[in-house]
C-alpha cells in the first residue's frame, strides 16, 4: 500500500453533509453521534493505535465521492437515484427511497435483518451496493402483501401473524423475506447441509431441522425460532396442500 | 468506508484493462470485500464490478470433468444437477458453508479469494498485523489463537483459510483458470493459495491484474463416496475450527484412490498427498483411516489456545473417511 495524497477526515464528513442531509437530517445526526461516540469510545478502550489506525485507514481514502445513476425496480416501482457509490442497497430504500421495511442490524451480512429478494433470491442488501443492483427487481418487506387490510397478507406474513413468529419486531421483515424466498427455493428441490446429513438428497422435505438450517442467515435477538419455525412449516403446508 | 470510482465490465478483456489503475478490485458477489471495505481493512480506489461477464455456466468438459464459470454463485453450483450428481462433496461443502442468502450472493471466483477471519486481520483496532499491515507483526502469534492454524504457519502469520469451497476443490484436484493482461494460464490447486512465509499479505499466487475466469474439475471418482464434515462452535453459519473433504474410489472394500484436504487448519486448503497415498490400495476400516490421519497432522504445531485441534482433525478425518466409504445412503443411519 504506497501513501496517496491525504484528504483528511473533516473533509469527508463535509461531503457525507452535502449528499446525505436531503432526504432525512435526523438520519444524518443519529448517525454521526454513533459514529462520533463509537471513535470516542474505541480510543478510550485501545489507545493511540486505534486512533492510527483509523488515520491510516483515511489515508488510503484516494479517491473523492463518486456519483453513479442507478435505476430499481422496487416492488413493481422503478425508481431512478442518484446516489454516492458507496451506497449500499439498504441504505438506498431505507435513506432514499423511504422504504424502512427493511432493516440494518449488524450491517455485515451476518444478521439477516436486511434481506430483501434481488431477482427471485434472497440476499443481504447490507452487502450490496446499489450500483451492483443497477436494473435489478427488488422486494421488499413492504411489496409481499397485495394491499393495507389484513386479509392481503402474503401466505409468510400470515404465517408469521398466526404463529407468534417474533417479539419485538426488528428482524421480521428480514424473516420474512427469507421465509418467502426459502418456500421458492423448496419447489425447486433445492439442497441444504441437512439434507447431506440425512441422507435425503432428492427433493428434500421441509423437516423442522431442514428449515432451521435454511433459516439460519435470520438471526433473532428475543429468541423466537420456535414460532418462527411453526409458522415456516405452517405456510409451506398451506403452500403444498 | 472510502470513496471509490465505480465501473461496470461487460468482458473479460474490458475487466483486465480496467484493473491495470492503481488499487484497483474486481466486484463479484462482495459479501467479503463490501465487509472489509465497511471495517477499513481494504480500501480500493476503484472498483470493476464483473458481475455482467458471461461466466456464469456449468458445462461437461471433454475429459468427463467439469467447468465451472466464475461467476456460477455458491448456491447455484451446490444445486446444479452435475454438480450434485458427479461432486456431491462439492455441493455438501459449498453448503456447510455461510447462510443462504450470501450463498445467493457469493461467487466461486470471490470465494476462491475469501480473506481470513483471524480477529486480528478484521479489526483495525489491532494494530500488529502483517496481513493487512506488513512489518507490523502479529498479534495472533502470542494473542487468542484458538482459530489459528496448526499447519504451515510463520512466525508471521498463523491466519487460516475461511472457504469451505476450497477444501472440497483440493481434494477433487481443481485447476484453475486465470486470464491476465499476458494471456490465459491455469494455475493447479495446490499451487493457487500460499502458506504465509514472511509475505502473509499475498493469499494467493495470482500476478497483478489476472482475473479468475474458470475452475476445472477433473472427471469424477468420488461420486459415491464423499463426505464433507465440518466442526464449528455452532451447528450452522460459523467457520470451520476443523473441515474435512473426504473422497473414495473404492473396488469393494479396497480404496483404489482417495481425496483428503483439511480445512479451518492452515493459510491454505491443506491437502495432504501424503494421506492419500496412503490409503491407496488399502483397505477401507479404522486402520487405514487411523493411519492417514496421523500422516495429515504429521507436523502440526499447536499455539497456546489451539492445541485441541490436533485431535480433533484426527479424529474429524477418521469420521469423514468412515462416512464417505459408507456412501450417501449410509449417512442416515
Amino acid at each position: 500500500m504506497s501513501a496517496p495524497p491525504c484528504s483528511p477526515p473533516s473533509d469527508y464528513e463535509e461531503e457525507i453533509l452535502e449528499t446525505e442531509l436531503t432526504p432525512g437530517d435526523n438520519e444524518f445526526s443519529r448517525r454521526t453521534f454513533v459514529k462520533a461516540a463509537g471513535i470516542l469510545s474505541a480510543g478510550v478502550a485501545t489507545g493511540v493505535p486505534r486512533i492510527a489506525a483509523a488515520e491510516n485507514a483515511q489515508a488510503a481514502a484516494a479517491t473523492t465521492p463518486q456519483k453513479i445513476s442507478v435505476t430499481l425496480k422496487v416492488n413493481g416501482k422503478s425508481e431512478s437515484l442518484t446516489l454516492d457509490t458507496r451506497t449500499t442497497l439498504l441504505d438506498a430504500l431505507r435513506e432514499h427511497l423511504d422504504l424502512t421495511g427493511s432493516k440494518k442490524g449488524c450491517d455485515h451480512g451476518q444478521c439477516g435483518a436486511c434481506t430483501v429478494i434481488l431477482d427471485g433470491r434472497r440476499v443481504n442488501s447490507c452487502l450490496t451496493l446499489a450500483a451492483v443492483a443497477n436494473g435489478a427487481e427488488i422486494t421488499t418487506i413492504e411489496g409481499l402483501a397485495h394491499g393495507d387490510d389484513i386479509d392481503s397478507l402474503s401466505p409468510i406474513q400470515a404465517a408469521f401473524f398466526q404463529h407468534d413468529a417474533f417479539q419485538c419486531g426488528y428482524c421480521t421483515p428480514g424473516q420474512i423475506c427469507s421465509a418467502t424466498a426459502l418456500l421458492e427455493e423448496q419447489k425447486h428441490g433445492t439442497l441444504s447441509t441437512v439434507s447431506f446429513e440425512t441422507g435425503h438428497t432428492s427433493n428434500p422435505q421441509l423437516t423442522d431441522d431442514e428449515i432451521r438450517e435454511r433459516m439460519s442467515g435470520n438471526i433473532c435477538r428475543c429468541a423466537a425460532y420456535p414460532n418462527i419455525v411453526a409458522a415456516v412449516r405452517a405456510a409451506a403446508r398451506s403452500a403444498q396442500a | 468506508m472510502n470513496p471509490f470510482n465505480y465501473q461496470r465490465a461487460t468482458a473479460p478483456e474490458e475487466a483486465i484493462h480496467a484493473a491495470s489503475v492503481r488499487d484497483a478490485k474486481f466486484l463479484g458477489g462482495g459479501t467479503n470485500l463490501i465487509d472489509l471495505m465497511k471495517d477499513g481493512v481494504e480500501h480500493p480506489a476503484t472498483l470493476i464490478d464483473i458481475n455482467h461477464l458471461n461466466l456464469t455456466q456449468v458445462v461437461a468438459t471433454p475429459s468427463g470433468g467439469a467447468m465451472i464459470g466464475a461467476l456460477v454463485r455458491n448456491s447455484d453450483l451446490a444445486n446444479h444437477e452435475m454438480i450434485r450428481h458427479n461432486y456431491p462433496l462439492l455441493s455438501h461443502g459449498l453448503l456447510s458453508g455461510a447462510s443462504p442468502q450470501l450463498r445467493n450472493m457469493a461467487t466461486t471466483g470471490g470465494n476462491l479469494l475469501q480473506r481470513t477471519r483471524c480477529y486480528y486481520f478484521m479489526d483495525t483496532a489491532f494494530p500488529a498485523c502483517n496481513k493487512r499491515n506488513p512489518g507490523s507483526g502479529c498479534a495472533a502469534l502470542n494473542g487468542f489463537n484458538r482459530i489459528h492454524a496448526i499447519l504451515g504457519a510463520s512466525e508471521a502469520c498463523i491466519a487460516t483459510n475461511p472457504s469451505d469451497m476450497n477444501v472440497a476443490m483440493a481434494a477433487l484436484d481443481a485447476t484453475i483458470h486465470v486470464q491476465g493482461p499476458k494471456g490465459k494460464r491455469t494455475i493447479p490447486f495446490a499451487d493457487f493459495h500460499r502458506l504465509p512465509g514472511k509475505t502473509p499479505e499475498t493469499d494467493t499466487n495470482l500476478k497483478p491484474g489476472e482475473l479468475i475466469t474458470a475452475v476445472e474439475l477433473p472427471a469424477p471418482k468420488f461420486a459415491r463416496n464423499s463426505w464433507y464434515l465440518k466442526v464449528r462452535d455452532r451447528q450452522s453459519y460459523a467457520f470451520a475450527l476443523v473441515a474435512v473433504a473426504a473422497g473414495l474410489e473404492m473396488d469393494g472394500t479396497t480404496i483404489k484412490s482417495a481425496g483428503l484436504a483439511l480445512g479451518g487448519v492452515a493459510h491454505k486448503p491443506w491437502h495432504s498427498i501424503e494421506a492419500e497415498k496412503s490409503l491407496s490400495g488399502a483397505t477401507a476400516g479404522p486402520e487405514a483411516f487411523k493411519k492417514a490421519a496421523d500422516l495429515a497432522l504429521s507436523g502440526a504445531k499447536p499455539f497456546e489456545h489451539n492445541a485441541f485441534k490436533i485431535e480433533l482433525a484426527k479424529q474429524s478425518i477418521v469420521r469423514a473417511l468412515t462416512l464417505a466409504a459408507q456412501g450417501q445412503q449410509g449417512a442416515q443411519a
